[in-house]
């Protein structure tokens, strides 16, 4: 720890605030200034990739070639995920729980705050290395966000700078871990024992140690492809004795614990705010607690269902099927407790809180399609087509986005001092709610038909059902404008009304962040809080 | 921040990374894993890679299994590739032999690598071969062809479920990755 931060704590009662001028911004370790930074990366990141899913969905408009060319179209899909995976959700979740974690725990800051500003700016390194792509000789990657081979293996002049970009995110990723594990262990306020942590932080506990277990394996994966095309090394090029199907099995391993790692902190966020607007501790919290961890663990015995027809012996096949189904079990629990916390509460509809609801009841249909897919037999006909892109689709954006907005909705008015504008937070709301629906719920149709995803052209018969999910993607994407102008109107200041410290009424018997004022200062819980808020247990 | 929390960050930070390095390593340890798994239970279609010795079986006359060979070229690989015979119809336990013709169709020297794979994948580990140009990378002179034998047995223990066995080779143009 640099000299000026220790001087500083020698000097409580003259709180240093944030340095002056724009370098601020590029040499901070405050957490809130990081979390700041991470989120509004994330929601540029998020406008990024809505532009490419617009592009893909003005594409799909109609069937025949409109707009861009097939190799372009590929590009389009795999950058869009990759965006919004690596640069929009995840930076996302990071910055809340920058903001959040310290606040929470009653901790003045996060346990390696150089650490926090490396990984911020890695990742920035990282997103531009990989936007970079996009404007070199032989296009951007176009074989699918998970870069399998031999077809990724055909990139152009691509391919390194986008798996350089991978080790970059991959090693911010894993900063950004260790960096929670050390805050969570080691900062804790007296008193704030792990079981009486919020939901949020022991979500993000747990997604932390998915974290450092698979980003490295995805880092080797995408180094062996480095090798295999540059070095000779054969990995997975079968005429030196390897197999592409391999690549697929490391992949996944690292994969299906990835997309827990996008979700096991939705499902923090909505058990923080659901209680608060139900006015009713959150059901269940220890099986809230056990389940997450559940989830974590089945998440890496499950990988294999993502590859259901590459041709497995039965044995695997039934395994994979019987152990993804277990995550059912889990995850039900956590969509019962979250009714039975609403169940005969004092509830009221605030924008948040129409979010959490949206993301309980959408989130469980996306999940009811992954247990149709779990099943192998039937995988067989959804596999590669518009019904899986409908199923996670539905588990990210109604479930992790939403979650995200009901999150910027609910702390906004705490870190900024500022309401925002209700009536406009709920146009956006039912905007976002009925649109994702027509944008995504045809995509079901499509797929149960026959349409493969990542296809720019499409036979007619799937013209209908195209059109009108186009459709609810241009009122989607249109829709989140509005979300951007409530950021910046609340930030600017607001409804003008002044909020309270709770914000939210009796918020502060939850989780210690609204017991701080609005918004905090610079530094907070220089001394650790002494009363433990356990309303939420 | 204390000391004593300083030090508590830096020794978790230390195990935290060593879980990071480990991980790191546990995906490459999956190549060597897989490989293992696949050769144990003959999933993938993958086969020995190097000849079986010739031991001499109870020929079933009474069983017939059909045997497809397929050829095909890896991406622009400049050869010609067939079998003599599209399919044969063998009684397991018995030895045959089917020749094979590549050709180089290019002016240089080539070396190239003939990759089996047995369909189903599940038949594979019965399928034994006692001769193949696979074992081995091929060189080929300039516009050079030959006659290349594959000498193979299906053993009788093959489950009654299989009738028909694909053979199939890719052929992959080596000659400028292969260490030489």
């Amino acid at each position: 720890m640099s000299a000026v931060v220790a001087e500083h704590d020698d000097h409580h009662e003259h709180d240093h605030g944030p340095a002056k001028g724009l370098l601020r911004w590029v040499i901070t370790t405050n957490h809130k200034d990081i979390g700041t930074l991470y989120l509004l990366f994330a929601l540029a990141m998020f406008f990024v990739g809505g532009t490419m899913a617009m592009i893909i969905r003005a594409e799909l408009f109609e069937p025949g070639m409109q707009f861009v060319n097939p190799q372009f179209f590929n590009s389009m899909t795999t950058m869009h995920a990759l965006v919004m995976v690596f640069g929009a959700v995840m930076p996302a979740f990071v910055g809340l729980a920058n903001w959040m974690i310290p606040m929470m725990i009653g901790a003045p800051d996060m346990a390696l705050p150089r650490m926090n500003n490396m990984s911020f700016w890695l990742l920035v390194a990282g997103v531009l290395l990989l936007a970079s792509t996009l404007f070199m000789e032989g296009g951007a990657p176009a074989g699918g966000w998970t870069l399998y081979p031999p077809l990724v293996l055909q990139t152009g002049k691509a391919l390194p700078f986008a798996i350089f970009s991978v080790h970059l995110l991959g090693i911010s990723s894993i900063m950004g871990a260790i960096n929670i594990i050390a805050t969570i262990f080691n900062m804790r306020a007296p008193g704030m024992t792990l079981m009486k942590m919020p939901m949020f932080v022991w979500t993000w506990l747990i997604t932390a140690f998915l974290l450092i277990a698979i980003m490295p394996v995805f880092a080797g994966a995408v180094t062996m492809l480095l090798t295999d095309k540059f070095f000779h090394t054969s990995f997975f090029d079968a005429a030196g004795g390897g197999d592409p199907v391999l690549y697929q099995h490391i992949f996944w391993f690292f994969g299906h614990p990835e997309v827990y790692v996008m979700i096991l902190p939705t499902f923090g966020v909505a058990s923080t705010i659901i209680p608060v607007f139900a006015r009713k501790p959150l059901f269940g919290y220890s099986s809230m607690v056990y389940a997450t961890a559940a989830i974590a663990f089945l998440s890496f015995i499950v990988w294999a269902h993502h590859m259901f027809t590459v041709g497995m012996p039965i044995a695997g096949e039934l395994y994979f099927m019987y152990a993804t189904m277990l995550i059912a079990i889990p995850t039900g629990v956590k969509v019962f407790n979250w009714t039975a916390t609403m169940w005969k509460g004092a509830m009221t509809f605030e924008t948040p809180m129409l979010f959490s609801i949206a993301f309980v009841v959408l989130f469980t249909m996306g999940g009811f399609t992954g247990l149709m897919m779990s099943v192998a037999p039937s995988d067989f006909q959804y596999h590669d087509t518009y019904f899986i892109v409908a199923h996670f689709h539905y588990t990210l954006v109604p479930a992790s986005v939403f979650i995200l907005m009901a999150a910027g909705y609910f702390w906004l008015p705490k870190w900024t001092g500022h309401m925002y504008d209700e009536r406009i937070g709920q146009l956006h709301f039912w905007l976002s709610v009925v649109s994702v629906n027509i944008l995504f719920f045809p995509q079901h149709f499509l797929g149960l038909a026959g349409m493969p995803r990542r296809i720019p052209d499409y036979a007619v018969q799937f013209a209908d059902w195209n059109m009108i999910s186009s459709i609810g993607g241009f009122i989607f994407g249109a829709s989140q404008l509005l979300f951007l102008y409530i950021v910046i109107d609340t930030i600017k200041g607001g409804t003008g009304e002044k909020v309270t410290d709770e914000v939210w009424e009796d918020a502060a018997k939850h989780s210690l962040e609204w017991t701080l004022p609005s918004p905090p200062p610079y530094h907070t819980f220089t001394t650790p809080p002494t009363v433990i808020p356990t309303e939420h247990i | 921040m204390s000391e004593s929390t300083k030090k508590k960050n830096a020794k978790l930070v230390r195990i935290l990374v060593f879980v990071v390095l480990g991980m790191f390593g546990f995906g490459y340890a999956l190549v060597p894993l897989y490989d293992v798994l696949c050769e144990v239970t003959g999933l993938n279609g993958k086969v020995e890679s190097s000849a079986v010795k010739e031991v001499s079986y109870e020929v079933d006359k009474n069983r017939e299994v059909t045997v497809e060979f397929m050829t095909a070229l890896n991406e622009d690989t400049p050869m010609e590739f067939r079998s003599e015979a599209k399919k044969l119809k063998v009684h397991p336990g018995e030895y045959y032999t089917v020749n094979f013709y590549a050709e180089n169709k290019t002016d240089k020297v080539m070396v190239a690598r003939a990759i089996p794979s047995i369909s189903p994948g599940a038949a594979a580990e019965f399928f034994k071969k006692t001769e193949c140009f696979c074992f081995s990378e091929q060189t080929f002179k300039a516009r050079e062809g030959r006659i290349m034998p594959v000498r193979f047995v299906v053993n009788p223990e093959l489950p009654e479920q299989y009738k028909t066995i694909t053979l199939a080779y890719t052929f992959f143009d080596n000659t400028e990755t292969s260490v030489k």
